[in-house]
């Protein structure tokens, strides 16, 4: 990395209105949220309106930023004096930085149309926009503040907006229940992240991330290191969904899924990749934090897609998929400069062909009144094409069926990491083709096979304002990947914010993990069309194996929480409750007593003769003057 | 300009007003309690655009003889510390008298429940001339420079509040307001003996604890003088283990009182500690420090878990007061510039966000006679703008990014960690805690399937409205930008570090720095 001392990096131009893409969405939630009923009719559209104002500031900074010389990609732009002495508000236009607010935006807005067809019945749509854009102003905050405190705030508000779409519908108990479990698990996190960052300033003397990344980090010992590193990671599993910090993820299904796509697919949950690949440099200065970092990848990307295989529900196998997905890409960020590329391009594609799927599955339930048990579909194909041919390309996509985005970008991490621990690398391949099970599964369950629909589901086509987003994010779903990928397009691109690797890797399109991974892959799809294609799909979920219960209950992931922390939590609670009504209180009630020589004195001062009172404050006030009288003419 | 002199008449004579109207003519009273209230509060905007941060430390000084015979002054001035605690009260007084409008009345529309809202024992008008002669005092104690005058004020204080609480409050308002007098007299008790024994010691004849910094040079005098003050101030906070008497009388005092007790009241406590106790007592308070942060980071940890086990909700809000207590107390005893710039930040931002949370909490218990969390649920379904403010002064007791509370508990976490890591860290998890009080509360009260006996809840009316809106505004803006204020608090928090004889108030030693010393 240069040295930003060498180049003036504050920035005028469309840059220096940059922060114009987070006060956009954010007038436009205020506008909403003060508006109330009188929003109602136009509210959807100022919600878009604003988020495609966005999108369009984020794509002429990346237009500007393309026409500068490489070295000068990291504008400052300067916002204002946040807690003085400590941060200011400011944002950092790096490549790093415009790859997701592009995405946040991009993907973004087409979710934000989407949503104007989910949501036209419901009656707070206007609500909804209302924190939908509350979250795109969050989150761009998020990505691109220039210092820790910045991103800590976006990073909260990120998670308020989560809060508050997961339990949109919050009449209903399990939505408010989900909302709720979603916060404070991400509270946790957030505990270890806030750790990180005080470590951080008591290391380095600042919050900026010039100033930090500017420092030799040799001489910071490697322990501190370590720990900054291992910190900033619980941080990013709470926000994205990994070991140990998954299990609210899967309840966060709760929400409309225009939701589940945006924030809890494309976006947010990735937020946690983000964090590290933006502090690589401290990972890279720990070959411990890093190692950490690719275990909790490569546990979750099974374990996710463990989870996946045996879901009925079509949102939280999505969901399943997300945390596997999420665990390739943190494997990815835990390879150094090697992996960012393929990570932060994989959580690219990803945010395409995932949004694209959650989209697609949300049509489906949109056409049968709600229904999201795949034991209830089959045989969709024929009446809503648009639906399934975006999905089926989204799926393939996910799978890693060559040439399309997947295949690239998932590919790449494999590669790496195989080159990196071998281990870990044919743990990725496994999950790959857990991945090829799971998904075909889906698609079997949903858009094939027989009919075994509820006798009132009349299934149709989403209207255009649906199926349009799902077309151009299928789009993204077959080229991105090859894109990005080709000739380090993107590893190029991404190199004045995250360094290069010593060498450039080459893309081959023949290799050993590779085709292993495409004959795992094939294996899980074969499996999956005998057991869900060719063969009946029986309504009612059969018992399943041992196996299948694990990991329908998520892994026991709940289970566990509550054996270790919600019960002993509950007692805690109940103990100290207790105590503080009969321990200290009850003491401090009898001591008075005492003084007071019988309880019964003590009563009667209870019933409150006011004249005693006044009298005895009296003869304090007495007692008070008279030793000082005393005192004076000593 | 004798500017504070004159805040604290104003509010006086209005109460002396008030209390002079003819019998029945409570409607009156409330509207001349609101505009002397209002006035109070545009003196003291008027006085605190001409106070100049980073002038001379105390401003609009005002000093006159007393008690000549023991050196007694009346002596008042302000630094940034006491000015933006000043301008709290002053805020919160107008919203509290507006939200308390029908309180003193003990109207209830509590249908056929058994109601815990029962009839008052005084009337509507002596209930707004207490709050009048309660801000007087409030403005006065925290513009003492004399100690004895401080001392008048903090006992004095009691008064107002003690029949606030028993004339006005619930069920069991008699119990809850003895427990509060007993124990506020026996933390002034030993305070007064501390101060008659620090006017002995110093043998300088006066009171004026300018002229007291410094004087007391023996360590073992200077540790009892601080135990005197400490433990008044302990129990005024309150501090773990003096908590006690904060959520009875939290609970039967009218969310009105609440606001202020919870609010102002208890920060004379937090302010006493940084004002006397570390100034005047330097090493002493270096002794006590590890002690201090114990009992900080237990109440911090303590108060959030009691908080999670509340079944009533003014209770449930009082304990969490308690937590944020540990808080200010670790702050100020962390001895860094930002840890203790950060917990006179949350003085204020408590007592904005922490009176939303009774104003909302009464407005709910107005409609429905009962504080048990258990007899609501779905309330935002039928009022989705109290609800909503509900929600908003929640999270700001959560210390959520982007309101107020989160500037100032980052402030204190960090600072602390520069010095403490290990009591940070442990402090730290009061943010997890905080979220599962909050959130639970909201999910019982305002989520979920609508109760029947919430059916006919109206939403926030016009003067609800008024209310709510200033606090959120003011949360709002002070979580986005708080730095008017801590520029005010910045040079002050300096000044007492000096006082207090602290040298290192920054305590990072940054690699960077290493490296350089290195070279």
């Amino acid at each position: 990395m240069q040295s930003p001392a060498e180049i003036d990096l504050h920035s005028g131009g469309v840059i220096g209105l940059s922060w114009l893409m987070i006060a956009l969405p954010l007038l436009g939630a205020a506008v909403l949220m003060l508006g109330g009923r009188r929003t109602d009719r136009w509210g959807h559209l100022l919600g878009v309106l604003m988020s495609l104002g966005a999108f369009a500031v984020a794509a002429a900074s990346f237009v500007e930023l393309l026409g500068m010389s490489p070295a000068e990609r990291r504008r400052e732009v300067g916002l204002y004096e946040f807690i003085p002495g400590m941060a200011d508000l400011g944002l950092l236009i790096d490549p790093l930085s415009i790859s997701f607010a592009l995405l946040i935006t991009g993907v973004g807005s087409l979710i934000h149309i989407y949503s104007i067809g989910y949501m036209s019945h419901d009656h707070d749509r206007r609500r909804f926009f209302s924190y939908l854009n509350l979250f795109v102003a969050a989150m761009l905050l998020l990505v691109l503040s220039d210092n820790y405190l910045g991103l800590f705030v976006g990073w909260e508000g990120v998670g308020l907006a989560s809060y508050l779409l997961i339990g949109f519908w919050q009449f209903k108990p399990s939505a408010a229940t989900a909302a709720q479990k979603a916060f404070i698990v991400n509270r946790v996190g957030d505990f270890g992240l806030l750790i990180g960052i005080f470590t951080i300033w008591t290391t380095f003397g600042s919050l900026g991330f010039r100033e930090i990344f500017s420092q030799d980090p040799g001489t910071a010992s490697s322990g501190t290191m370590t720990a900054i590193g291992l910190l900033l990671l619980v941080g990013a599993c709470g926000k994205s969904a990994q070991l140990p910090l998954q299990s609210w993820l899967l309840d966060a299904m709760e929400g409309p899924t225009p939701v589940s796509a945006l924030i809890h697919a494309a976006t947010m949950v990735t937020a946690g990749v983000y964090l590290v690949v933006r502090s690589g440099f401290f990972f890279e200065a720990s070959a411990t934090a890093q190692l950490v970092v690719t275990i909790v990848g490569v546990a979750t990307l099974l374990a996710g897609a463990i989870i996946g295989c045996a879901k009925d529900d079509i949102k939280k196998g999505l969901a399943g998929s997300t945390m596997s997905q999420i665990g390739y890409m943190m494997l990815g960020a835990g390879l150094g400069p090697a992996g960012y590329a393929f990570a932060i391009g994989h959580l690219i594609t990803h945010g395409f062909f995932k949004a694209n799927m959650f989209l697609g599955a949300g049509s489906v339930m949109h056409a049968m009144n709600d229904e999201v048990d795949m034991r209830r579909y089959g045989g969709l194909f024929s009446v809503m094409k648009i639906t399934a041919v975006t999905f089926v390309i989204g799926y393939l996509a996910i799978i890693g069926f060559p040439l399309l985005s997947g295949y690239f970008t998932k590919d790449g991490i494999i590669e790496t990491a195989m080159h990196h621990n071998q281990i870990l690398g044919w743990l990725a391949v496994a999950g790959a083709g857990l991945t090829g099970f799971y998904m075909s599964r889906m698609v079997f369950m949903t858009f094939f096979g027989k009919k075994r629909w509820a006798d009132d589901a009349h299934p149709h086509e989403s209207p255009a304002v649906m199926t349009w987003p799902l077309i151009i994010l299928a789009i993204g779903s077959i080229g991105l990947g090859a894109f990005l990928v080709l000739g380090n397009r993107f590893m190029t691109f991404l190199a004045p914010a995250v360094g290069l690797p010593q060498e450039l890797p080459e893309f081959h399109f023949v290799s050993t993990p590779g085709l292993a991974t495409l004959a795992l892959v094939a294996v899980g799809a074969a499996f999956a069309w005998f057991r869900y294609g060719a063969a009946e799909v029986p309504v009612l979920a059969p018992r399943g194996s041992f196996l299948t219960a694990f990991a329908r209950r998520d892994l026991y992931g709940d289970a566990l929480n509550e054996a270790l922390l919600m019960r002993p939590g509950q007692w805690l609670t109940r103990i100290a409750v207790f105590f503080d009504n009969r321990g200290v209180d009850g003491l401090v009630n009898g001591l008075a007593a005492g003084i007071g020589g019988t309880s019964g004195r003590l009563r009667r001062v209870q019933t409150g003769y006011v004249r005693s009172y006044a009298l005895s404050i009296l003869f304090g006030a007495a007692a008070v003057v008279g030793a000082l009288l005393y005192v004076g003419n000593m | 300009m004798p500017w504070l002199s004159i805040l604290m008449a104003v509010p006086v004579l209005g109460a002396v007003g008030v209390a002079l109207l003819p019998k029945g003519s409570d409607k009156l009273a409330k509207q001349v309690a609101l505009l002397v209230s209002l006035v109070v509060l545009a003196l003291t905007i008027a006085m605190a655009v001409q106070f100049s941060p980073n002038g001379n430390r105390f401003q609009f000084e005002e000093k006159y003889s007393w008690i000549p015979s023991f050196g007694v002054h009346y002596g008042v001035a302000v630094d940034g510390i006491a000015l933006v605690l000043i301008a709290l009260s002053a805020v919160l007084v107008p919203i509290v008298v507006l939200a308390s409008w029908h309180d003193a009345e003990g109207a209830t529309r509590a249908l056929d429940l058994k109601s815990e809202l029962i009839p008052p024992k005084r009337s509507a008008k002596t209930y707004f001339a207490l709050l009048l002669v309660l801000e007087a005092m409030m403005i006065g104690v925290f513009a003492a420079t004399d100690i004895f005058l401080f001392y008048v004020f903090f006992e004095a204080m009691l008064i107002p509040m003690y029949f606030m609480i028993g004339s006005y409050g619930g069920v069991q308002r008699s119990y809850a307001a003895v427990k509060f007098l007993l124990y506020s007299l026996f933390g002034g008790l030993l305070m007064l003996v501390a101060v008659i024994a620090l006017y002995v010691v110093a043998e300088k004849n006066t009171f004026m604890y300018p002229e007291l910094i410094g004087v007391i040079q023996d360590p073992t005098t200077q540790k009892w003088l601080f135990a005197g003050f400490f433990i008044a101030f302990a129990v005024k906070a309150p501090l773990w283990p003096f908590h006690t008497w904060l959520p009875d009388a939290a609970a039967q005092a009218p969310a009105g009182a609440a606001v202020l007790l919870v609010g102002v009241l208890d920060k004379v406590g937090t302010y006493g500690m940084l004002r006397f106790c570390l100034e005047l007592f330097p090493d002493a308070s270096k002794f006590f420090t590890p002690l201090v942060i114990v009992l900080s980071v237990i109440g911090i940890i303590y108060g959030a878990i009691v908080a999670i086990g509340q079944t009533d909700m003014k209770r449930l809000i009082a304990y969490t007061s308690i937590s944020h207590f540990g808080f200010i107390a670790l702050g100020v005893f962390a001895m860094t510039q930002n840890a203790q710039a950060g917990a006179t930040l949350y003085m204020v931002n408590h007592g904005f966000s922490t009176g939303a949370l009774f104003l909302l909490a009464g407005f709910l218990i107005h409609r429905r006679g009962s504080s048990q969390i258990a007899d609501y649920g779905g309330v935002q379904k039928v009022a989705p703008l109290l609800a909503g403010s509900f929600l908003i002064a929640g999270l700001s007791g959560l210390a959520l990014p982007g309101l107020s509370s989160f500037v100032s508990e980052f402030m204190v976490l960090i600072g602390t960690y520069e010095r403490y890591a290990i009591p940070a860290i442990i402090g730290a998890l009061g943010v997890i805690l905080a979220a599962i009080y909050i959130l639970w509360m909201y999910k019982r009260t305002m989520n979920g399937p609508t109760a029947e006996s919430v059916k006919g809840f109206t939403d926030l009316d016009g003067r609800e409205k008024w209310v709510v809106a200033p606090l959120i505004a003011v949360i709002i803006a002070l979580g986005f930008f708080p730095k008017p204020v801590l520029d005010v608090i910045n040079p002050a928090v300096d000044k007492t570090l000096d006082s207090a004889q602290v040298l290192d108030k920054k305590p990072v030693s940054t690699v960077a720095e290493k490296k350089g010393a290195g070279q």
